[in-house]
């Protein structure tokens, strides 16, 4: 489970970042999205891999070890939601740069060499 | 009442944000005064907490702890008012002031929401200033970016769009690179309390270590961004060139918020307690301060408007504090606290002048303004009538020139020539150990010379605004425009004529951040239970 979810991190890390150094700025919101995707895998990895266990105790539970830490899952919905609400943001700029200058190359003009 | 004196700085603004949008862009006089109101409400919290920190309630070390739902710390989030916070939270409130009062009648009216979001930015400073939570730090951080892009782009045009569209990018990024650093960092220590990691991080297991440095590391390279060091802030003299000058000069602020978390954190988690992490960065802080430097003076040498001047003094005294922090000496440090301060109000005052003295955003506007006005009616005009302006523009602009020259090289009789004289006499001393052996005097000597820099260009640049054209008109200068620049600049005075309060409160700052031991004891008053192994 381990490789997998490393996998998964590294394949969405190295797509992202090669996305986001794209001339396009779709591309480059493409990629921060996928960069996104990954740091909320990697926060979620933080408190260890674990399948079935809860992350708040029951009443009456003992023992903390057979539960999931919560922590690290309430920081990555801050997370989700903080870069969808700026991603949102980003696109509505993408746009904007779109009307203003007609292209959608990252720095409103075309590169002059083919 | 003074128990919740800490989150005051933090509900205020987002309180007066709120109405303000629910005034909505009608009623322009309301809104107006509803800001001035905040602003003022700030100057007045922070003076309180200056006071409270400087002489702490209870004997306590620290001014004040506040936690956020009265939960147990370490499991609260905590705000902390020591001396470091309370300083920075104040200048952010007399900017605020200076620049909103500079916006009212003109920028702020260019394009819709300016209120809100210049309320939601200050917000957005505050809670990073007095956080004592790393994940809440970042909380902080987004509010004020997400603002800052609404402020960088604030009037639109191309220019504007196109610098905001790689600032955002930029800035996505490096909150990513945060989160990472966050979350390794909590991975090894198991806390986010930065009292609480101050604590556990000398008893990091040694197969850990290096996992919790990659952490940090991480996490300095997002703030590094913030603070514009070589080769991270290239972003920097774009965007604020571009951005409306009021907004620039508040974007002063924001790389001293890099400054300020990087001193925070690199004392206080890597100080002399911290066993063998101790002194972890502080040789690439000052290397980077270095670099910064340089390239900061061969930019404005290299510039052409006083908004590209203005942007790259920003990286001249970015890369100073840099260097400073990475010294680790305490009395660099406090000389460093002083300059911070100085050359903050004096860049922002110099920003709030290019725009007073080229406003050459007056056509874009125009265009702009078609989509928010398709009648053409008069926005401006009508109460332009009524609005004093100064009679002889030439002589206020010229003497506000010279004073922000002065300011900006570090000559008497303005404080920047007190604050780079606090900072550099101690860093020459024999006594002093900078991280890198004879360092302090390369240091010394970049410093020295970007002095010479910034005045060779801003000489350059007022010959050529005020003497190399004799038929060159200048703009009308309102009164409510030059107050706020002649306030700043009043300001710088006044801390070289009454120099002996603040040095003596930067000294008192300086003791404070590098002795972590005040900042545990003070947020954890009785030692929790290690709640990992």
């Amino acid at each position: 489970m381990e490789l997998v979810l490393a996998a998964a991190i590294g394949v969405l890390s190295a797509s992202g970042i090669w996305l986001i150094l794209r001339p396009r700025t779709f591309q480059v919101i493409i990629g921060l999205t996928l960069i996104s995707y990954a740091v909320n895998l990697f926060i979620f990895s933080t408190g260890g891999l674990r399948v079935g266990a809860d992350p708040v105790l029951k009443a009456g539970a003992t023992d903390p070890g057979r539960y999931a830490d919560p922590l690290p899952q309430a920081l990555v919905l801050t997370a989700i939601v903080i870069s969808f609400a700026t991603t949102a943001l980003f696109l509505v700029v993408l746009l904007a740069s779109r009307g203003l200058t007609g292209v959608d190359h990252v720095d409103g003009e075309e590169d002059e060499t083919p | 009442m003074s128990a919740h004196l800490l989150v005051a700085p933090i509900i205020v603004p987002l309180l007066v944000g709120a109405l303000q949008l629910l005034v909505g862009d009608r009623r322009p006089g309301l809104k107006s005064a509803l800001g001035l109101t905040s602003c003022v409400a700030l100057l007045v919290i922070s003076i309180a907490l200056l006071r409270m920190a400087g002489d702490p309630p209870g004997g306590g070390a620290l001014g004040g702890v506040y936690r956020i739902g009265d939960w147990a710390t370490p499991f609260a989030i905590v705000l902390v008012a020591d001396r470091l916070s309370a300083v920075m939270v104040a200048l952010t409130a007399v900017l605020g002031l200076a620049t909103l009062q500079f916006s009212l009648r003109r920028w702020a009216r260019i394009a819709p929401h300016f209120h809100p979001l210049f309320q939601f930015m200050l917000m957005g400073l505050n809670g990073a200033f007095l956080t004592g939570d790393l994940f809440n730090l970042f909380v902080f951080f987004e509010v004020l970016l997400a603002a800052s892009y609404g402020l960088a782009m604030h009037g639109s045009g191309p220019r504007r769009v196109g610098a905001g569209l790689h600032y955002i990018v930029i800035n996505l990024v490096a909150s990513m690179l945060f989160l990472i650093g966050v979350s390794l960092i909590f991975g090894v220590t198991g806390t986010l309390n930065m009292a609480a990691l101050a604590q556990q991080i000398p008893k990091v297991p040694e197969n850990t270590r290096n996992l919790l440095h990659a952490g940090a590391a991480i996490l300095g390279v997002a703030f590094l961004i913030k603070a514009a060091m070589w080769p991270l802030g290239f972003w920097l003299p774009r965007t604020y060139d571009a951005a409306a000058p009021p907004v620039a000069a508040m974007f002063t602020i924001m790389t001293k918020l890099g400054i300020y978390v990087l001193l925070r954190l690199s004392l206080l988690l890597f100080g002399d307690d911290a066993g063998p992490s101790a002194g972890f960065g502080d040789q690439w802080l000052m290397v980077g301060g270095a670099a910064t430097l340089s390239v900061g003076m061969i930019g404005m040498l290299a510039a052409k408007d006083l908004g590209q001047i203005a942007g790259y003094s920003l990286l001249v005294s970015a890369g100073t504090l840099l260097g400073a922090v990475g010294f680790g000496d305490p009395s660099v440090t406090s000389g460093a606290m002083f300059y911070l301060v100085a050359s903050t109000l004096g860049a922002a005052a110099f920003f709030l002048l290019a725009g007073v003295i080229a406003p050459d955003g007056d056509d874009e506007i125009d265009d702009v303004l078609e989509a928010y006005n398709p009648n053409n009616a008069p926005l401006f005009a009508e109460e332009d009538e009524t609005i004093v302006s100064i009679s002889a523009p030439a002589a206020v602009l010229s003497a506000a020139f010279l004073a922000c020259t002065l300011m900006v090289a570090g000559l008497p009789p303005f404080s920047g020539f007190l604050a780079k004289f606090a900072m550099l006499s101690p860093m020459i001393d024999a006594q002093s150990q900078p991280p890198i052996p004879g360092s302090g005097v390369v240091l010394f000597g970049l410093i020295i010379l970007s002095s010479l820099c910034a005045l060779i260009a801003m000489v350059r640049a007022g010959i050529q605004i005020f003497w190399a054209d004799p038929d060159r008109t200048f703009p009308t200068v309102r009164l409510y425009e030059i107050v706020p620049v002649l306030g700043l600049l009043g300001l710088c005075l006044l801390l070289t004529v009454a120099a002996e309060g603040p040095i003596g409160y930067m000294r008192g700052v300086a003791d404070q951040v590098h002795s972590a031991s005040i900042y545990v004891s003070g947020v954890l008053p009785e030692p929790p239970e290690a709640r990992r192994p």
